[in-house]
Formats: C-alpha cells, sequence, structure tokens
C-alpha cells in the first residue's frame, strides 16, 4: 500500500477511536482473567496502544485525530461526579470531620513530599509540576498539571503509577502501623491512590469502598488550591 | 430527546465552569468548578437527578477509557523520563506510603476523639449506592466487583 493510502485510513477519525476502545476492551478482558493492580485495563491500554502505534509506525498526531473525541469528554465526565457526590450527601455528613482532615492531610503531605523530594534529587521544573497532583483522580490531576503548565501525558502516568503503588502497599502498610478502623483505611486509600486504590478498598469491605470513593473527589478539591500555592511559594 | 436534554444540562454545566474557570482567574480546572456547580444545583433542587442521571452514569461508570488517547501521549514524551523513571518512581512510592499511613492515623485520631459510632445498617445502605454509582467508573473494570489536556 502506498504511504498516501495509510495515511488516509489511520488519519480517519474512526481509527483512534476504534484503536482506543479495543485495546480498552482488551485491558478489560486480561484483568477479568488476572485481577492484579498492576494489570489494570488503563495500563494494559495504553501500553498495548503504544505497541501498535510504534510497531505499525503510525504517527500519533493521526492517531489523536480520533483519540481526541474520548479525550474532549473528561470535562463533561468530571462535572458528572457532582452526582454521585450529591447522592452521597449524608455519608459526607456524618464522617464530615474524618473525611477533611483526613484528605487536607492527605492533599497538603501528598503535593509537598512530591515536590520537595522531586526538587531535592534535582529534577526539571516541567517533571516536577507535572508529578506533583498525582494522588489525585486522573480528571483533576491533569487539569491542575496542564493549568502550571506541566505535561498532562507525564502527570497520567504519575497518577497511574501512584494509584497503583498505593493498591499494592494499601494493606501491608495498615497492618504494620495498626490501621484498622474501616473508614480510616477508606480514606487512606482514596486520599492517595484514587480510583485504583478504592478497587482495592472495595474489596477489603464496602465501608472502606465508599469511605475512599468520597475521598477521592475531596482530596482532588483540597489539592486543586494546595498544587498551585506551593508551586506559587517554591518559584515554579 | 431525554439523553439530549441530559447532554445539554450536563455541557452547560460543562460550558458554566470553563467560562468561570477563565473569568475568576483562579487555578480552579473549570472541570471542577462545574462539578461544585452541578452538585450545589442539586443540593438547592434546581435540577433533579433524574434530569442527568442516565448520562451521568454512563459518563462516570467509563471515565477510565476516556484516559487512554492522552495515556498513550507518553510516548511523545519518553525522552522527558527515559534518565529519571527509576528516581520518579521511587518518589512516588516513598510519598504514597508516607501519606498514606498519615492520612489513615490521622483520620482514625479524629474519629475516635470526634466522632460518635455510627449505625452500620445506614453504612451498608450507602456503600451500596457509592458502590454503583460513584466509584464504578474507573472501578468497573478494576475491581469488578462492579468499579485528565
Amino acid at each position: 500500500m502506498s504511504h498516501t493510502l495509510i495515511h488516509s485510513l489511520t488519519g480517519n477519525l474512526m481509527f483512534g477511536l476504534l484503536l482506543s476502545i479495543w485495546v480498552y476492551l482488551l485491558g478489560v478482558l486480561l484483568y477479568r482473567k488476572f485481577p492484579n493492580p498492576v494489570l489494570s485495563p488503563l495500563v494494559v491500554a495504553i501500553g498495548l496502544g503504544i505497541l501498535f502505534l510504534t510497531v505499525t509506525g503510525i504517527p500519533y498526531e493521526d492517531y489523536y485525530e480520533g483519540g481526541k473525541f474520548l479525550n474532549m469528554l473528561i470535562t463533561p465526565a468530571t462535572v458528572a461526579l457532582g452526582i454521585p457526590l450529591y447522592q452521597s450527601l449524608h455519608l459526607l455528613r456524618r464522617h464530615y470531620r474524618s473525611i477533611l482532615f483526613g484528605t487536607a492531610a492527605g492533599a497538603i503531605l501528598g503535593v509537598c513530599t512530591t515536590t520537595l523530594l522531586a526538587l531535592a534529587v534535582g529534577l526539571g521544573k516541567l517533571t516536577v509540576i507535572s508529578v506533583m497532583p498525582k494522588a489525585v483522580t486522573t480528571a483533576i490531576a491533569v487539569e491542575i498539571s496542564s493549568k502550571l503548565g506541566g505535561s498532562s501525558p507525564l502527570t497520567l502516568v504519575a497518577v497511574i503509577v501512584t494509584g497503583t503503588i498505593g493498591a499494592i502497599i494499601g494493606p501491608w502498610l495498615f497492618r504494620r502501623c495498626r490501621i484498622n478502623d474501616p473508614v480510616a483505611q477508606g480514606i487512606a486509600l482514596g486520599a492517595t491512590a484514587h480510583a485504583i486504590g478504592t478497587a482495592k478498598a472495595l474489596e477489603i469491605g464496602k465501608i472502606e469502598g465508599a469511605m475512599s470513593g468520597l475521598a477521592i473527589g475531596v482530596t482532588g478539591g483540597f489539592t486543586v488550591f494546595v498544587a498551585p500555592l506551593v508551586a506559587k511559594l517554591l518559584g515554579l | 430527546m431525554k439523553i439530549y436534554r441530559e447532554i445539554f444540562i450536563i455541557l452547560l454545566f460543562s460550558f458554566l465552569g470553563e467560562v468561570a474557570s477563565k473569568l475568576s482567574g483562579l487555578p480552579v480546572p473549570g472541570s471542577v468548578i462545574g462539578m461544585l456547580l452541578l452538585f450545589l444545583a442539586l443540593c438547592r433542587g434546581v435540577v433533579r437527578v433524574e434530569q442527568v442521571e442516565a448520562v451521568g452514569k454512563f459518563l462516570v461508570e467509563n471515565l477510565t477509557i476516556l484516559f487512554v488517547p492522552a495515556g498513550i501521549g507518553v510516548m511523545l514524551h519518553f525522552d522527558l523520563i527515559a534518565e529519571t523513571w527509576w528516581i520518579l518512581l521511587l518518589i512516588l512510592g516513598v510519598t504514597a506510603a508516607l501519606c498514606q499511613v498519615a492520612v489513615g492515623l490521622t483520620v482514625q485520631f479524629v474519629k475516635r476523639r470526634y466522632e460518635t459510632p455510627a449505625p452500620a445498617v445506614a453504612d451498608n445502605a450507602t456503600t451500596l449506592i457509592l458502590s454503583r454509582e460513584f466509584i464504578a467508573e474507573e472501578l468497573t473494570p478494576l475491581a469488578k466487583i462492579d468499579d485528565g489536556k
């Protein structure tokens, strides 16, 4: 096939959409077989997507012609998170002290420790800003990072890696540090490992899962303010 | 038309959020402002849950796949992390562990000190809603208990 013919196929709006959905479905199938946090569908989908584009030599720009449609839906999907937040209002009311203190501690510590450590080892400004909001859910983290001038793909990777690590070490840490309260475990997982941590929290128990889910949103809300403040204070 | 009406409402709040973010000059993402506006509108009864439920549920439960294109975009940035990836990994791991312990202990302290024990039944009821709808999204495939430019 001539080069232009291949381009007319891959530059087609449907190509990017098809590839995105296909690799994600493969990721879901694999996760059903091996429910291990390291094999989360998003991780597998991204890996397969990169592999496919690299092997076929199709430029990312071609793929993104269709891929951008999914990207565009991130904002309305984040807005829609307001609905479950409203539906869990009573849980929010009962444990508001725990949630507020826990998530505030998580947001402040998460941003500060990451930023200071990253600066201490001499990482560049772009990298530091990109990993600052790594503990919050992808939609919010990417927004924070891009508003501060970070790199969205790098933030995305940092967020996924953080969530995966958090879900793996969480149960072990809880035993070691005698954190045995379900509400405490749930908030700790949600505030530090967002949705991937929440999946783990759901495996531990229902209360853990619910509290973890709530903590994702509230931690995100705090981080939206903490990250720009820390960036400003450190002159980033 | 019901679905289009729901799409209209959710896009309207997205739009309002983006506009508020631009006009205010605050470093707060428009999507987050939009989420808060929708939350407040639901609390105030300006919007009823049924008016946004179907589309909202679809979007929230299928949030993860939306990050595939941006994630694949990391292939354009390999040079950025080629030499530092292991340092980054170490930082992310250390901070995740530190924060997890700090948050867990904080909550445990606050809860024991300032909160009265709650009836277990109510908690179970709420978790059903939560595990299905809120958490559902990125977790549909992840938990298989059911589970941002």
